[in-house]
């Protein structure tokens, strides 16, 4: 084999005076960085398989390794950064479509950063939402046109609301399958969801049965490989979602490789062990909104209309008239998810440069949906790039009824985004099948953090409304007057729908 | 009584447990000392076993109805009647092994260095939590009363 | 009730003792305990006399309850008195000084008797048995007082063994005379017996197997020698007999109480006459893996046979499932562990083993239709009591024989559900 030309990416530096050889790093670390010669009783590192994933600096007993980027010099060029010419090795050395895991890296603007929250001063008054009542429910689904009411002897609603679900908190888990991630990883969420009182989503990865249980608290997804689905998987779920697009690779199917195919994940997806999960690009029945109505239809007519069904697209150029299709298809709800939205797998060249950000095409929807006067008629899941609990007010403001997070979650329960999950070898329990690995992560720490990150978040949303003056989180909902955008031009922030920071009501 | 619990679906096999007992049970008590400094290095009283990806944190069950306490001829092997815990009183022990040969977990060691005396795990006597259960990164083991 | 009346009466006051007295207390703290023993301590460790000769262990630290012990539980103690006679229909016993006590329950916890054959020369001066603290003070003084250079022991079993190694660590120079073809014959298998002759031999022990002393030579009444059967003379000053122990059933036998070899006894410790209870070395127990009743004369057998005892007398029934034979000795540094059957050469048995003489290292598994029977471990001891737990519990071993002696052998190989049964549980249920 050729010399290759790749030279490693991290550096690990071990402190031999902290060094007791124990060798915790040479059993967690599944890249083989680290060896243990027993001859002279050392543990020595080699650099070129780290992937900087930080398992064996948070698990040394005495803080004897470091990793740092390796400070390895090319010569200045702005145009062939080091990346660029990486990737080229790489490929000359493979011939092969780049892949990476997790969200888009790189650095184009994030708009979250360049908007700016509104407060009250004087002439209203602030809430203190440790005295009064702050309300973060959220329902998804369709709403009606206009309520009737029979004033009778006792006034009682007249028309019949289509189904809704009920969220404590705007925030739900984005769809991660299984198979993706470890069962450990789905159960930490399913529970979370449950205890919380929001929502996961399977996926494609269709339902493990002893995630039944959690039913009430899954939406479940078909997608254009319609795994996993059957009638008990509908009739188990809260909600259902079809996918249609992703924003880690819009336009690109899904590929789950057969050796994560086990004996569980064949059954739960209802494909033979050790074959190829793939998710065709588009769904072969659906080549117009004529055709997603129909199965949107095909679906409410399986449930009986008793829950919601949504439609999840990528943000792409043409996001708004495609949601207005969505909503006039008879979606109860459209999730969007912007290009920062991760994925376990996609061809680095489609994460990096397919796809808009999020908080524009969130802005663009929600525009398009109420000029044309439906948006009531649907939910916007706003998805792809929420980090915070600004993030998610921002969004709320923006558009959105409530907003899916994936990365976020995956972070809570122990990802450092060292995005290599399509190698199957996550360290961190997460990203893997491998059972040595799937043990890693413990459901009860995973549901356990995943709910302090909830409350986390849902304690600091009520604090930002409290200081807008409102006190319910749907009466922020498009109420872009919060908004003030810092360092954008014109027609980005007409296009966030938001006045410059400095410009009053 | 509070035990400790052994969940081997989280073993993780990264065998912190044995690293923390070793320097619990040290002179030092203090990591990097326990390991470069004290020679012969102290032993762990907490043992993983390990087969693939099953391994699992065992150290003495302090069981009900204990069979080592049976077989020690000496008293030294007794039952505290604060914590239930099993100890063993190291002055009193002479190194006759019955208790290796009755404990049917293999959680009883031979110290053979100095004074030859069972090793075995004691609850890190007066902590608040045994050092296997606090340092176990993904709590598969846990103390507790059940 | 009178003074000398009690509610349980034990005989003995060693560990089958203590155990039925902790067992009684736990369920019945106020019924009145009495203990009777002809031995004039309070309760001690007789595994403990060969330590004691050798000076490792103090007089304070041959107790085996600290000196509350008696307080705590409420436990009257007769010392120093011998029960003469039993008397099952009266419900009584009476003392050699013609003292009687009543009692509702008895427990016949007297142990055994060592046994001396009938040679010439037996009562001269620098004879001993081995078998209780007084016999190892009388060999300390013996020793100190006469300046004794050379011993013969006679038996080389676990007991004889022990005694050699505390008497060489005195500076005295031993020779072994044992009847069998070589020495632990009765718990070690061949390889094992060599194993341990040729290690002792480097404390300069001199063994004799095939042999045994036909007559022992005295001068002043006082020992000079001892003759052996192939017409041999050894030079010693100090005879120390230990050719075994059997169960000391007289009393009981005595008054008509069903007696073997040992006092017969059902599985909750009670003899074939009803309220009176034996446990310990004078019992005969059952066998799990002879399937037969015999006296089973070791530590762990008698506790748990006390405690059963104890819990009966006190009306809580519990049954005793049998046990089987089990050492552990550490000889002169070297540690060795046997349990069960160790040497079967009859068909259907099956051996496992791990053999290095020079290491001094040897492992041995006796397997039966798949079950492990018998084990010896001699050097390296290292969680034996896996395998003897294994026999114990009876567990079909086909799917891991062939890990049973590998360096990792642990609870990770057995059947997941008999593991997590042990493991996950408050310990082992008994």
């Amino acid at each position: 084999m050729a010399l290759s030309l790749l030279c490693s990416e991290f550096v690990v530096e071990r402190d031999e005076q902290k060094c007791i050889a124990c060798q915790v790093c040479v059993r967690q670390c599944t890249n083989d960085v680290h060896t243990y010669d027993p001859e002279n009783d050392q543990v020595t590192s080699d650099n070129s398989p780290c992937i900087g994933c930080h398992r064996c600096v948070t698990l040394c007993p005495t803080q004897a390794i470091t990793i740092s980027r390796n400070p390895l010099y090319f010569k200045e060029n702005a145009n062939w950064t080091p990346l660029a010419i990486r990737n080229v090795f790489k490929q000359a050395e493979t011939g092969g479509v780049l892949l990476s895991g997790m969200g888009n890296d790189r650095p184009y603007p994030v708009y979250w950063d360049h908007i700016l929250l509104n407060a009250s001063q004087v002439t209203n008054p602030s809430i203190d939402p440790l005295r009064e009542p702050m309300e973060l429910r959220t329902y998804i689904g369709r709403k009606p046109d206009r309520l009737q009411i029979d004033s009778g002897k006792e006034p009682r609603l007249a028309t019949r609301l289509s189904p809704q679900l009920v969220l404590e908190t705007p925030i739900l888990f984005s769809a991660m399958s299984y198979g993706s991630i470890s069962y450990n990883a789905c159960l930490s969420l399913a529970r979370t969801a449950q205890q919380v009182g929001t929502f996961y989503n399977t996926g494609e990865g269709g339902l493990h049965p002893t995630l039944y249980q959690y039913g009430q608290s899954t939406i479940a997804q078909v997608a254009s490989g319609r795994f996993g689905v059957h009638p008990e998987y509908l009739d188990t779920v809260a909600a259902i979602e079809i996918k249609i697009g992703q924003g880690a690779k819009p336009g690109i199917g899904g590929h789950l490789p057969g050796e994560k195919v086990n004996e569980e994940i064949s059954y739960t997806r209802m494909i033979p062990t050790g074959t190829d999960a793939l998710s065709p690009a588009p769904h072969h029945d659906i080549y117009s909104i004529e055709d997603l109505r129909q199965l949107i239809y095909a679906l409410k007519e399986a449930i009986c209309y008793e829950k919601p069904v949504g439609v999840k697209i990528a943000a792409v150029h043409n996001v708004a008239p495609i949601a207005s299709g969505i909503v006039r298809a008879g979606a109860d709800f459209v999730s969007i998810d912007g290009f920062r939205g991760g994925t376990g797998a996609a061809p680095t060249v489609i994460r990096d440069n397919v796809g808009i950000p999020i908080e524009l095409a969130l802005a663009a929807v929600d525009a398009r949906l109420r000029e044309e006067g439906i948006r009531h008629k649907a939910s916007i899941l706003a998805a792809g790039g929420i980090r915070n609990s600004a993030d998610v007010i921002k969004a709320i403001a923006l558009g959105a009824d409530a907003v899916y997070i994936g990365t976020a979650a995956l972070v809570a329960l122990g990802c450092h985004l060292c995005q290599k999950c399509y190698t199957g070898k996550c360290n961190w329990g997460i990203a893997t099948q491998d059972p040595y690995l799937t043990k890693r992560l413990n459901p009860n720490i995973g549901t356990r953090r995943l709910a302090n990150l909830l409350r986390a978040w849902s304690l600091e949303l009520k604090e930002m409304l409290g200081g807008m003056g409102i006190n319910a989180i749907e009466s922020l909902r498009g109420n872009r007057e919060q908004l003030r955008g810092i360092g954008l031009t014109d027609t980005e922030l007409k296009i966030l729908g938001i006045k410059a920071a400095g410009e009053a009501w | 009584m509070r035990r400790i619990y052994i969940n081997e679906d989280y073993c993780i096999g990264c065998r912190l447990c044995e690293i923390y007992c070793l320097v619990q049970h040290s002179h030092s008590q203090k990591i990097i000392k326990a390991y470069k400094e004290e020679l012969p290095r102290p032993l762990a009283r907490v043992l993983v076993e390990e087969q693939g990806y099953l391994s699992f944190a065992l150290q003495c069950r302090h069981c009900e109805d204990a069979p080592c306490i049976e077989a020690c001829i000496t008293g030294a092997i007794g039952r505290d009647s604060n914590t239930g815990a099993v100890l063993c009183d190291e002055n009193r022990c002479v190194g006759c092994w019955m208790c290796i040969m009755i404990c049917p977990f293999g959680v009883i060691n031979m110290n053979t260095e100095g004074k030859k005396v069972a090793s075995k795990c004691d609850l890190c006597y007066g902590e608040e939590e045994p050092v296997c259960v606090k340092n176990c990164p993904n709590e598969a083991l846990v103390y507790e009363e059940r | 009730m009178k003074r000398d009346d009690s509610k349980y009466l034990i005989i003995g006051n060693s560990v089958a003792a203590v155990a039925a007295v902790e067992a009684i207390r736990s369920k019945d703290s106020t019924g009145r305990i009495t203990i009777i023993s002809d031995e004039p301590y309070s309760v001690y460790s007789r595994p403990l006399i060969t330590y004691f000769l050798s000076g490792k262990v103090d007089e304070k630290r041959m107790f085996y309850r600290d000196g509350g012990f008696c307080q705590r539980n409420k436990v009257v103690t007769i010392l120093g008195e011998r029960v003469m006679a039993l008397y099952p229909q009266e419900k009584k016993v009476v003392l050699e000084n013609g003292r009687g006590f009543h009692f509702d329950r008895l427990l016949l916890s007297t142990g055994g008797t060592p046994i001396i054959p009938q040679i010439e020369g037996k009562k001269l001066r620098g004879v001993f048995t081995f078998t209780c603290w007084n016999d190892a003070r009388q060999v300390r003084d013996f020793i100190e007082s006469q300046k004794i250079r050379r011993a013969v022991v006679v038996g080389g079993g676990l007991i004889g063994l022990k005694v050699t190694e505390a008497l060489v660590e005195l500076g005295v120079e031993v020779t072994v005379v044992e009847l069998a073809d070589r020495l632990l014959g009765a718990t070690f298998d061949r390889k094992a017996s060599e194993l341990v002759k040729n290690y002792i031999k480097k404390f300069a022990i001199s063994v004799l197997v095939n042999n045994t002393i036909t007559g022992i030579k005295g001068e002043n009444s006082t020992v000079c020698g001892a003759t052996l059967r192939d017409g041999a003379v050894i030079d010693a000053q100090l005879i120390v007999f230990a050719i075994g122990v059997r169960p000391n059933a007289s009393l009981a036998e005595e008054a008509g109480i069903e007696v073997n070899r040992g006092v017969i006894v059902d599985e909750q410790m009670e003899t074939s006459v009803s309220d009176i209870y034996a446990a310990g070395d004078v019992a005969e127990g059952w066998d799990t893996l002879m399937h037969a009743r015999r006296p089973l004369p070791i530590w762990p057998v008698a506790h748990r046979q006390g405690s059963i005892a104890g819990y009966n007398m006190a009306g809580f029934p519990k049954k005793y499932p049998g046990g089987f034979p089990m050492n552990s000795v550490e000889l002169c540094g070297l540690p060795t562990i046997s349990a069960g059957i160790t040497d079967a050469d009859q068909e259907g048995y099956e051996i496992l083993q791990d053999y290095h003489p020079r290491e001094r290292r040897y492992r041995k598994i006796v397997l039966l239709d798949n079950r492990v029977v018998g084990a010896i471990f001699v050097g390296n001891i290292d969680r034996a009591g896996i395998i003897i737990g294994l026999i114990k519990a009876g567990i079909d071993v086909r799917q891991f024989k062939d890990h049973l002696l590998s360096e990792d052998f642990g609870l990770l190989w057995l059947p997941q559900d008999y593991r997590k049964h042990i493991v996950e549980g408050p310990g082992i249920e008994v």
